[in-house]
């Protein structure tokens, strides 16, 4: 179904229901999806868990999420930074869970999601604590994991500009997980700082196409 | 300036200057959090090395002036930018394509333990309490071409961190080409012929003493 151009955030994370896997856009605060994650705190959905590339910065976006309790487990893989102490604070005292992946697989087993694969043969972290328990196999004379793929109920994403139909274009690296996790969750959401007429955006310019995107707001 | 042997040990900018002088000129380069990213500070004039930075763009340019700073204009540490000419950007998926496809010339990172066999580790500090972050260091480990490591020969109790078998969880196995330390300039690649590491160069030490400080052997 084309995109519906939501009149809030509040419409725009309607419906996201407890226990739901998030996933959550941004390298650190560029792209992350802030005013998306503050609707997500008044809509009140709990025992999250969110996938995004790190753990909350500051006390904002996906940090104030956690310190509100909502999220059960964290899926990321740089979560020790020096203004993390949220997520540092909820993990020493056990309040918790946190499933460290290699950014690259991090990535890629969102992107095998939207791709419709079962599972992919990475070569990341091979005879490593992380790749402990996977199934491996030896092609063509090397080691590769088998890495399966990580799917959203939901995913958040920050772009610069979408029109009605959904298509967007991003902005320098705020663009980093946005477009793969388009491809990966039930229901998209972006939220943009503009929304234009269908036919202004450049087609040779769209780098997620509209047929990922379910919701778009402005703010 | 090449320093000859015989001379003080290396400072931390006379440490970046040799690991720039030994990159190839055109060469697709990712610089690793921390000290690492000093190199990119020292390529000659012309050398048209292009950085990448893993969360999604090649061409990297120098920190912005005061007050230029961009927010969605980041590099890996989080740090603002700028783009060179020629600049791009892509998504996290992609990014990571580039490392596991082998289109990375060289990746200098830093480490916490190396061995002579290759194996090197730089994610987990062991500590039971430690929060864990990998990034996209097991990524770049298994796909750059090269992998230099740059890091202070002795930790800071005196320990080598040039080690016999890597006691920490590891990052990557037998990936590590080359090692740069204030003192000496170690080549991996040859280990499996010889059994021991070639000292390329030694600042400020003698073949002896180091050998006298390390219980790996040296050729």
């Amino acid at each position: 179904m084309t995109a519906l151009v939501c009149k809030n955030t509040d419409e725009a994370v309607a419906g996201v229901v407890d226990d739901s896997t998030v996933l959550i856009g941004g390298f650190g605060m560029a792209g992350m999806p802030v005013e998306l994650i503050d609707a997500l705190i008044r809509q009140g959905a709990k025992e999250l868990t969110v996938v995004s590339n790190n753990a909350g910065n500051g006390d904002t976006g996906l940090a104030a999420l956690l310190a509100r309790g909502r999220v059960r487990k964290v899926v990321c893989s740089f979560p020790r930074q020096v203004d993390a102490w949220v997520f540092d604070r909820l993990f020493r005292e056990g309040r918790i869970e946190l499933e460290l992946v290699p950014q690259g697989n991090l990535a890629e087993r969102m992107r095998a999601a939207g791709a419709g694969i079962g599972a992919y043969f990475s070569p990341t972290g091979v005879g490593t604590p992380l790749a402990e328990g996977k199934e491996t196999r030896v092609i063509d004379g090397h080691t590769y994991v088998l890495e399966y793929p990580i799917r959203g109920d939901v995913a958040l994403i920050g772009a610069h500009k979408a029109d009605r139909l959904g298509n967007l274009v991003y902005r320098k690296t705020a663009r980093n997980f946005g477009p793969v996790m388009a491809t990966a969750a039930t229901t998209v959401v972006a939220q943009v700082s503009d929304v234009v007429e269908t036919g202004d955006l450049d087609p040779e310019m769209v780098v997620t196409p509209g047929i990922f995107v379910d919701r778009v707001v402005r703010v | 300036m090449t320093p000859q042997v015989g001379d003080a040990p290396l400072t931390k900018d006379e440490l970046a200057t040799i690991v720039a002088r030994d990159i190839e000129p055109g060469s697709y380069v990712n610089l690793g959090i921390g000290q690492p990213v000093s190199v990119a500070e020292h390529f000659a004039v012309g050398s048209r090395v292009v950085l990448h930075s893993e969360n999604g763009m090649l061409n990297v340019g120098p920190a912005p002036d005061p007050g230029d700073d961009d927010p969605e204009l980041i590099n890996a540490a989080k740090q603002s930018v700028t783009q060179l000419p020629g600049a791009s950007y892509f998504d996290s998926a992609s990014s990571f394509a580039m490392m596991r496809g082998g289109h990375l010339d060289v990746c200098v990172m830093g480490a916490f333990q190396v061995a002579p066999n290759g194996d090197f580790a730089n994610w987990h500090t062991g500590a039971p309490d430690a929060i864990p972050a990998v990034g996209g260091a097991m990524d770049l480990a298994i796909g750059a071409k090269k992998i230099y490591v740059m890091m202070s020969l002795f930790a800071r109790d005196g320990t080598p961190k040039l080690v016999p078998e890597c006691a920490l969880p590891l990052t990557g196995v037998g990936c590590v080409d080359r090692v740069y330390t204030e003192y000496a300039v170690f080549d991996l690649t040859h280990y499996g012929d010889s059994g021991a590491v070639l000292v390329r160069e030694r600042f400020g030490i003698s073949h002896e003493e180091l050998s006298e400080r390390l219980e790996v052997p040296l050729s």
